[in-house]
C-alpha cells in the first residue's frame, strides 16, 4: 500500500506554518476557505468549491488589492491543498467508520 | 499563466534546466512543470512526495489504474488540463486507448472491472460533494476493493485535487497533444519526482 500520511502532513505544515510571504493568518484562512469578503476571499472560495471558475479578472482582482504575485500564489495553494486535505480526511474518516480500524 | 512569476521568476539554473527540456523534447516546458520549479520548497518539493508516492509507490493498484483515477478526478472537476495529461498517461500505461475514453466518456458502460468502476464513482462523490460516508465506503468494501486500494485511491485524489485547482486557478495553457505525449512518456518513465 502506498502511504502519502506523513509526507501528506509535511505539505500542510509547509505551506501553513513555513516561511511565506503571505502572513500565517493569510496562508490559514485561505487553507480553510475562510478569507474575508472581498477579492482574495472570492479567489480562494472559487478555488475551493469550483476552481474551474477563476477567471483572469479573479486573479487581476487580488493583485489589485495590494496581494503580490508570490502572496497570491501561496493563497492559492493553500486552498487547493486546504479543500483536497478536507475531502482526503473525510474519507479517511469514513472508511475508518465502515472497517472498524484505523 | 496569471501570475507572470511562474512564467518567468525562476532562477537561472531552473531556467537552464527548461531551455534543456525545450531542447530535449523539442516541446515547450509544460505549465505543471513551472509550477513545480517556483519557489520548490514551499509547493513543488513537499508536493511531489505526495504525488510520487500516490502513483507510483507499492499498490494493489496498478500505474495504469492510478492515471485513470487522475484522469478522472480531473474531468469531474472539469479541469481540461489535468485531464488531458493524465488520459494521456493512462492510455500508454494501458496500451488501451479505448478503455480510457470510455471511461471519460460514460462510467456506467465502460469496460473496467467493477471494483475498479466503484472506486471512481466514489472519487467522483467525493470530489464533487466534498464528502462520502460510511455507507460508501460500505459498499466499496462490499464491491471487492480492499481497504488498502480505497487508502490508495483516496490518496490519488487527495493529489490531483490539489494539482487540478492550481491549473485551473493559475490558467495553465493547454498545450499540443504532442506535447502530452512527451510528458506522458517522461512520467511513464521517470514518476513524478
Amino acid at each position: 500500500m502506498s502511504d502519502i500520511k506523513q509526507a501528506h502532513h509535511a505539505v500542510v505544515m509547509r505551506v501553513l506554518e513555513g516561511a511565506g510571504t503571505a502572513s500565517h493568518d493569510q496562508r490559514r484562512a485561505a487553507f480553510d476557505n475562510a478569507a474575508p469578503s472581498g477579492p482574495v476571499g472570492t479567489l480562494i472560495d472559487k478555488v475551493a468549491r469550483h476552481p474551474y471558475a477563476v477567471t483572469d479578472q479573479d486573479v487581476a482582482a487580488a493583485k489589485a488589492s495590494s496581494l503580490s504575485e508570490d502572496q497570491i500564489f501561496e493563497v492559492v495553494v493553500c486552498a487547493a491543498v486546504g479543500q483536497a486535505t478536507r475531502q482526503y480526511q473525510t474519507a479517511l474518516a469514513a472508511l475508518k467508520a465502515a472497517t472498524g480500524k484505523s | 499563466m496569471r501570475l507572470s512569476i511562474l512564467d518567468n521568476g525562476h532562477g537561472f539554473g531552473t531556467k537552464a534546466l527548461f531551455a534543456l527540456i525545450r531542447a530535449v523534447s523539442r516541446q515547450p516546458v509544460l505549465d505543471v512543470i513551472k509550477l513545480v520549479k517556483y519557489r520548490p520548497d514551499f509547493y513543488g518539493a513537499p508536493m511531489q512526495k505526495v504525488t510520487h508516492e500516490a502513483m507510483r509507490g507499492p499498490s494493489e493498484w496498478s500505474v495504469a489504474d492510478r492515471e485513470l483515477m487522475a484522469a478522472f478526478v480531473a474531468e469531474t472537476n472539469q479541469c481540461v488540463w489535468c485531464t488531458n495529461a493524465h488520459a494521456a498517461v493512462a492510455k500508454e500505461a494501458y496500451g488501451d486507448a479505448a478503455k480510457v475514453a470510455a471511461v471519460l466518456s460514460n462510467l456506467d458502460t465502460a469496460p473496467i472491472a467493477e471494483p475498479l468502476r466503484a472506486t471512481l464513482r466514489m472519487l467522483r462523490k467525493l470530489t464533487l460533494e466534498n464528502s462520502v460516508d460510511a455507507r460508501d465506503m460500505g459498499a466499496l468494501l462490499t464491491a471487492g476493493v480492499s481497504t488498502a486500494q480505497i487508502e490508495d485511491a483516496l490518496a490519488v485524489c487527495f493529489s490531483f485535487n490539489t494539482i487540478g485547482r492550481l491549473a485551473d486557478a493559475f490558467g495553465f495553457v493547454v498545450p499540443s497533444a504532442k506535447a502530452y505525449e512527451a510528458g506522458a512518456r517522461y512520467l511513464l518513465a521517470r514518476g513524478y519526482r
